[in-house]
């Protein structure tokens, strides 16, 4: 694509901001609800299980703590790999957004172990309230993590290929942005779950 | 290729990146600290008084370091800080309406609970 094709197309959105980040904004937006949803279900059912396992039951913090640091850590990369592209530094770009793609796996990977254990300890998704709450919510915080590894692994490959110079960072960006979010979104949930049971 | 891309482009291209590297590892070391003092409250917490809750300044503790942490990655990482107020607006309205859901539901179960509860126990 041609800069030149570019001046000619000049930015005609009303609001001066590029339509793929309003949209990927407005998506998050939309997220914040469905979360906020599935964060006050696990509330207000907390404490009402009539039967085990319960939380004190089988958490284990340090587990978790490892994972929620993991996923600092990768929104830290992202960043500094979307900063790394805007300089015009693919390899450090390739490097840092490598280290992000494998928080996010050690991530889902610390996930997957973490229900297997619980299954094996007995709480189920149908066992009782907080294990139907439970695995909603860090269920579907899980599959969001997952669709990001996903996303991030398919920008890597497209850096790898030199389809990712500065001109085309916001395409990162908004990739990143999402990362953000799950990992805000993580930020709540470790202390309400985990934390506060 | 189309029109919103071009314009995507477009305005990347004209845009100079400043370097902020170091900015985003000292948010970073931030986080991590404060994702520290979380954990550790709940552990001074729970061996003082078997649960963390019965401490009286655990949940607003808790509360406020994540609130802490959350306003940070939004600020800096997603480039709140420095993107306009309409992306701001976006966010924020979001925020609030989805306080707004957490509460009223909160509200409704507290009250559904407590009705019940003075309800005569069928045997």
């Amino acid at each position: 694509m041609a800069h030149a094709e570019a001046h000619a197309l000049h930015p005609a959105t009303n609001t001066g901001i590029d339509n793929r980040k309003l949209a990927i904004w407005t998506f998050i937006g939309s997220e914040c609800l469905f979360f906020a949803s599935l964060i006050s279900t696990y509330l207000v059912y907390k404490g009402k299980s009539l039967v085990g396992p319960f939380p004190k039951d089988i958490f284990e913090i340090e587990l978790v703590t490892a994972g929620t640091a993991l996923l600092l850590f990768s929104s830290l990369f992202v960043v500094l790999s979307l900063n790394a592209t805007e300089q015009g530094n693919r390899k450090k770009a390739l490097l840092w957004l490598g280290a992000t793609i494998l928080c996010g796996v050690f991530f889902v990977g610390m996930q997957v172990y973490e229900f297997t254990h619980f299954v094996h300890k007995g709480l189920t998704l149908q066992g009782n309230l907080f294990g139907a709450s439970f695995f909603t919510l860090t269920g579907f915080h899980g599959t969001h993590v997952t669709i990001g590894v996903i996303w991030l692994g398919t920008m890597f490959i497209e850096m790898l290929r030199g389809h990712v110079p500065p001109a085309k960072a916001l395409n990162l960006e908004i990739a990143a942005l999402y990362w953000h979010f799950v990992d805000v979104v993580w930020i709540v949930i470790f202390p309400v779950v985990y934390l506060m049971n | 290729m189309d029109h919103s891309q071009a314009a995507g482009e477009l305005a990347a291209h004209e845009h100079h990146f400043p370097e902020k590297a170091g900015e985003y590892v000292r948010i970073g070391i931030i986080l991590f600290v404060l994702t520290a003092l979380e954990v550790g409250g709940y552990e001074v917490a729970h061996r003082a008084h078997g649960s963390a809750l019965a401490a009286p300044w655990f949940v607003p503790v808790i509360l406020t370091l994540s609130a802490l942490k959350f306003a940070l990655v939004a600020l800096y990482y997603m480039h709140l800080k420095w993107d306009g107020r309409f992306l701001k607006g976006i966010f924020s309205f979001s925020l609030f309406v989805a306080a707004i859901v957490i509460l009223a539901l909160m509200a409704l179960f507290m009250y559904h609970y407590a009705f019940n509860a003075t309800l005569p126990k069928v045997v």
